[in-house]
């Protein structure tokens, strides 16, 4: 059974956690999933190193993968939401099978669709994504519920060698548009430019 | 020069680092050869469309990257091409065939019948290797179509070229 009403009473705010976790690092690559984590990051300061995804649902943490085993040496972060991670939950068993040491995860999951109306997503029943995660493999896995317990995985988030995953168990709310740009290549362009320098484009 | 060790030349020649594949009985040898290779990532997928997700955050990262699949799993990868499409991300896609060439498993038909139609209706140009010595120069075309200005391709292994299968 669902729980429609469950996340409405979440303390933690998703515009909030995402400025905490990435305010200030500016070397971080960020993949964000389609839809509200899209809009949060942008919320947070649109940068070239940010890849915000507008299609492509169920691919974040895939696509988060091949940057990682691309860039060894660089945190990729991969931030997205419940319904998009439930769309590709067999991408925890890739990940944990290549397992990147650089490799963070984190799910915003307010355990509904944001973006068609609210709907209940699989994880305001019995699906538990963090537990999914560690079934699948993921070397360092934690669940964020509150203030606290996401100040004590910031650490985890941002620098223990992984691959990592949380699920941030967070409000479900209607927020403002926060949009960042549209065009595909633009976004490909800036962030390799960004990442990779002029000499790639 | 097997057809497989074509592949994996012309893999090799066009700087390719990571490999993500679906396990395939036609493919095997060439998988087995990337594993193998340290200069290659070989990434094992539990569906394609995972695939097309990890060449595109790889190109983000300035590594080229190939999928190797079965004609049935492109079904599979239908709205993430449309990641590529619209970011234009290199793709390139071996596609060994089934349900074309004294098939054994008729469930094979439906996607083996449309793989290359289901293709290009998606935007991704296709070439079909018939025989051993197609293999080779169309490898290098996929590659270089690709990496080249951004485009979706595909070689298509034609099932001749497999060994015939027949659960006996």
């Amino acid at each position: 059974m669902t729980n429609q009403k469950r996340s409405e009473a979440y303390p933690l705010r998703r515009r909030q956690v995402v400025e905490q976790i990435v305010h200030g690092k500016e070397n971080l690559l960020v993949i964000a999933g389609l839809g509200s984590t899209a809009w949060d990051i942008t919320s947070a300061g649109d940068r070239d190193l940010n890849f915000p995804l507008w299609g492509a649902m169920g691919g974040a943490i895939a696509m988060g993968l091949g940057l990682a085993l691309a860039q060894p040496d660089r945190r990729v972060l991969v931030v997205t939401g419940d319904g998009e991670t439930l769309m590709g939950l067999g991408s925890f068993a890739t990940v944990a099978l290549r397992a990147p040491v650089n490799l963070s995860i984190c799910t915003f999951d307010n355990e509904h669709y944001g973006e068609t109306g609210m709907q209940s997503t699989h994880t305001s029943g019995e699906t538990d994504l963090a537990g999914v995660a560690t079934a699948c493999g993921i070397s360092v896995v934690g669940l964020v519920r509150n203030q606290a317990e996401l100040d004590a995985a910031l650490p985890d988030i941002l620098e223990t060698p992984g691959p990592v995953f949380h699920a941030i168990k967070v409000r479900a709310e209607n927020l403002d548009f926060v949009l960042p740009p549209k065009d595909g290549v633009h976004l490909k362009n800036r962030f390799r430019r960004a990442l990779l320098g002029d000499e790639v484009i | 020069m097997d057809w497989w060790k074509q592949i994996y030349e012309a893999l090799r020649q066009a700087d390719v680092r990571q490999v993500a594949y679906v396990p395939d009985a036609g493919h095997a040898a060439l998988i087995d050869a990337c594993i193998a290779d340290a200069r290659m990532q070989a990434i094992s997928l539990t569906t394609e469309e995972e695939g097309i997700a990890v060449l595109s955050g790889a190109w983000l990262g300035g590594t080229r990257g190939a999928l190797l699949m079965q004609s049935s799993g492109v079904g599979n990868c239908i709205n993430m091409f449309s990641l590529a499409a619209t970011c234009r991300f290199p793709l390139a896609l071996f596609i060994t065939m089934r349900g074309q060439w004294h098939e054994f498993n008729p469930w094979q038909f439906p996607m083996g019948q449309a793989t290359d139609k289901h293709l290009n209706v998606a935007g991704v140009e296709t070439l079909t290797a018939d025989t051993p010595g197609d293999v080779g120069p169309m490898a290098a075309a996929t590659l270089h179509q690709a990496f080249s200005g951004g485009g979706m391709a595909a070689l298509l292994l034609h099932q001749k070229l497999m060994p015939v299968k027949t659960f006996e």
